[in-house]
């Protein structure tokens, strides 16, 4: 039963920082204006690019470490440099390096070696290079850009970004945002033109696999008018990074009744500070969707927010959480309606297991120009046994009176009854359990894709098997 | 002895403190049609519990041997592998999971092979029909917001896929109306099919009994069986009731 254990239970350092030991490149204390410089000459940034790293570095200094959530006193702020700037020595990470874990966890889930090479880090794309492209191809023809984002910094639509980019996400938003404004790396950039229809999902999946890539990505998504999208980042196998922390930006615009739904299933390797930010704008009669399944990472801080600015916009959030031993997951969402006749439905699930804490955490803000919106929150909680954690912590900021708001809590425990009756039709106590907490979690899966929402029944099981073994 | 499907000797169980079984004897062999009567409170649904394996009951004394092995020493889905079927009185809610899927899980389980999802759900659709019910069953949640009667009628779906060896059906049929009591009627019928299909019939009347041919009748009162005889005890209970029997015990 050991071998199925996919859990680090405890964040052992020295498990992790076992290949610092040759290390002899020595670590200056915290960021400066040099390196924050360097990074932005490496990557050819314009002028604009470079100017706003700097700012936001100083916006970095001077802002005070969230005090309100999970512990991240764990996360060594003093050598933050060695996230932005990892020596070649340690890009240079070995398979044999991976921790049996996660390479247990690929092999269970049926990832193909070479991709779990890639998304170990530890290796380059292969066949998925060329799915990429092909997807771009496609989508080219419709119009649609979808590219990594440095490149499209310098390419036609360089004005576009510049516009839009952390604008909704402002580097004074908090100091990991303005973190991330410093250092970025990576991630994508896509423009829907107004009234394209994409059929297919676009999958972020397909393109994160350089070496040490996805700690600060930058995903900028814009939805023209009347268009439609689905984009779909990350996928449930681990992702191991060398790096604990994770420090990405997601910023969403959502034009005039145009309609995006973005779905991500999260598994960061389980010594992972998740410190993740995520910001949709809608506008008159658009539709935000998120799909949010969080299963990795030893604490995360991740509360996508939409904000409906235009008249009749809509947000619906969906997610599950699961933690289990050593992980402490603070989820949930925002919303801010800013705009009459606006509407959004909240929907979670929480599931905590073996000491892990799940919190949920909303914000809802009613504007008084909101008249007539109405706003939806429903969380429900599952605890597996008695030494994990539930929290709920919703809030709802109500300014005028002409508005229908709604919340509903409940936190409950996997019935002896309902195991007893699935083990009754031959169906192992590890199984009756694991199908419980899938079918708790299926407000989810039945929105994903179905290779997807596979997946993470997988994860589940896997998860849960972990809690028996 | 040799061609027992079911010996339980000397049984007694107990919820928490208090004994509910009391040294219970009970015999079936393959094929037969038991029906066990009695009392509210005198330990029906318990013994159904107790065969099954309910956590919520602890065996105190007594074996049960079920196809010739130790049946308390096996898990609860050991017992439904090895061909023990429950019909549930109380069928339990699971949301997010659809009654097919969860009955072709089951069946995987069982064997080496994989049930082919696109034959289990010919096989499915079949039983449905011969059931007559509706085919959106199979899709909806299991037993998620269905009436007392649907879940009844879900339970004889349950058994006659899962093809189990003996099935004990703890008052499948109250507080049923008509139209469910013929469905279960018919699903008895279609499950007697197999003729070493054999049942342990918990029940309060004789309604769905009188189709059946019926080997023996038990009559349970305060956890033991206090007679026993062939399908005329039925109509003698159905005229004067267990005071006669309740009588005995004093």
């Amino acid at each position: 039963m050991n071998k199925e254990k996919t859990n680090v239970a405890d964040v052992d350092r020295s498990f992790y920082d076992f290949r610092y030991a040759d290390d002899s490149w020595k670590v200056k204390s915290g960021l400066t204006p040099e390196i924050v410089a360097q990074i932005s000459e490496e990557k050819h940034d314009p002028d604009w690019m470079r100017e706003f790293r700097l700012k936001s570095l100083e916006i970095f200094e001077r802002t005070e470490m969230p005090d309100w959530g999970p512990s991240i006193e764990g996360l060594d702020m003093d050598n933050i440099v060695t996230y932005v700037r990892p020596n070649a020595e340690r890009m240079n990470t070995r398979w044999e390096d991976v921790p049996t874990d996660i390479k247990d966890t690929f092999r269970r889930l049926g990832i193909p070696q070479a991709e779990r090479e890639g998304l170990a880090g530890v290796g380059a794309q292969y066949d998925s290079e060329l799915v990429y492209h092909n997807i771009r191809k496609e989508v080219a023809e419709l119009g649609v850009v979808y590219t990594d984002i440095e490149s499209a910094l310098h390419g036609e639509y360089g004005d576009m970004i510049r516009e839009h980019f952390m604008k909704l996400v402002p580097p004074t938003d908090h100091k990991f945002a303005a973190l991330h404004g410093a250092v970025w790396s990576g991630g994508s950039f896509v423009y829907v033109p107004p009234h394209v229809k994409v059929e297919i999902p676009l999958q972020s999946y397909f393109r994160l696999n350089a070496p040490g890539a996805g700690q600060f990505e930058h995903t900028l998504i814009i939805v023209d008018e009347g268009a439609d999208l689905h984009f779909i980042e990350g996928c449930s196998a681990p992702k191991y990074n060398v790096a604990n922390l994770h420090a990405g930006c997601v910023e969403l615009f959502v034009g005039r009744n145009a309609r995006l739904r973005y779905s991500t299933i999260e598994n960061w390797s389980k010594n992972m500070y998740n410190l993740n930010t995520k910001r949709a704008k809608v506008e008159e009669g658009g539709r935000i969707e998120w799909v949010s399944g969080s299963f990795g990472s030893h604490v995360s801080y991740l509360y996508p927010m939409s904000v409906l600015d235009g008249e009749g916009a809509r947000s619906e959030f969906t997610g599950v959480t699961f933690a289990g031993a050593g992980q402490n997951l603070d989820t949930g969402c925002k919303v801010l309606h800013n705009a009459p006749n606006t509407s959004s439905y909240v929907n979670t699930r929480s599931i905590s297991k073996d000491g892990g804490a799940s919190t949920f955490r909303s914000a809802v803000v009613i504007t008084p120009r909101a008249k007539g919106s109405k706003a939806a929150v429903s969380c429900q909680s599952l605890m597996i046994d008695d030494i994990s954690r539930s929290d709920t912590i919703p809030a709802m900021d109500v300014r005028t009176s002409e508005a229908n708001v709604g919340h509903e809590a409940r936190i409950g425990r996997i019935s002896d009854d309902a195991v007893f009756y699935l083990m009754s039709r031959g169906i192992s106590e590890e199984e009756a359990r694991a199908l419980i907490v899938s079918g708790f979690a299926e407000n989810v899966s039945k929105e994903l894709p179905l290779e997807y929402a596979v997946e993470m029944n997988n994860l589940i099981r896997i998860e849960m098997k972990g809690a028996i073994g | 002895m040799g061609n027992e499907l079911l010996a339980v000797r000397s049984l007694r169980a107990a919820a928490e403190d208090k004994e509910i079984l009391k040294g219970l004897d009970l015999t079936i062999a393959p094929g037969e049609i038991h029906v066990i009567m009695g009392p509210n409170g005198a330990g029906k649904s318990t013994l159904a519990a107790v065969l099954m394996g309910s956590p919520k009951y602890t065996v105190t004394d007594g074996t049960i041997l079920f196809r010739g092995k130790d049946l308390l020493e096996q898990p609860v889905s050991q017992r439904a592998k090895n061909g023990l079927f429950l019909s549930f009185q109380n069928p339990v809610e699971v949301p997010g999971i659809s009654m097919e899927n969860f009955i072709r899980s089951a069946l995987d389980q069982r064997s080496e092979d994989k049930v082919r999802p696109w034959v289990f759900h010919k096989e499915v659709q079949r039983v449905l029909k011969a059931l007559d019910m509706d085919e959106s069953y199979a899709e909806r949640d299991l037993n998620v917001g269905f009436s007392g009667g649907e879940k009844k009628k879900a339970e004889i779906l349950q058994l006659l896929l899962l093809k189990p060896t003996l099935a004990i059906l703890d008052e499948t049929d109250s507080g049923l109306d008509v139209d469910a009591v013929q469905t279960v009627s018919r699903g008895i019928e279609e499950f007697r099919k197999d003729k070493d299909a054999a049942l342990l019939i918990i029940t309060h009347n004789a309604a769905i009994l009188s189709a059946l041919h019926v080997d023996r009748v038990h009559v349970l009162v305060d956890g033991h069986i206090a007679a026993e005889g062939g399908p005329e005890l039925i109509g003698e209970i159905e005229r004067s009731g267990f005071a006669a029997y309740e009588g005995d015990q004093a």
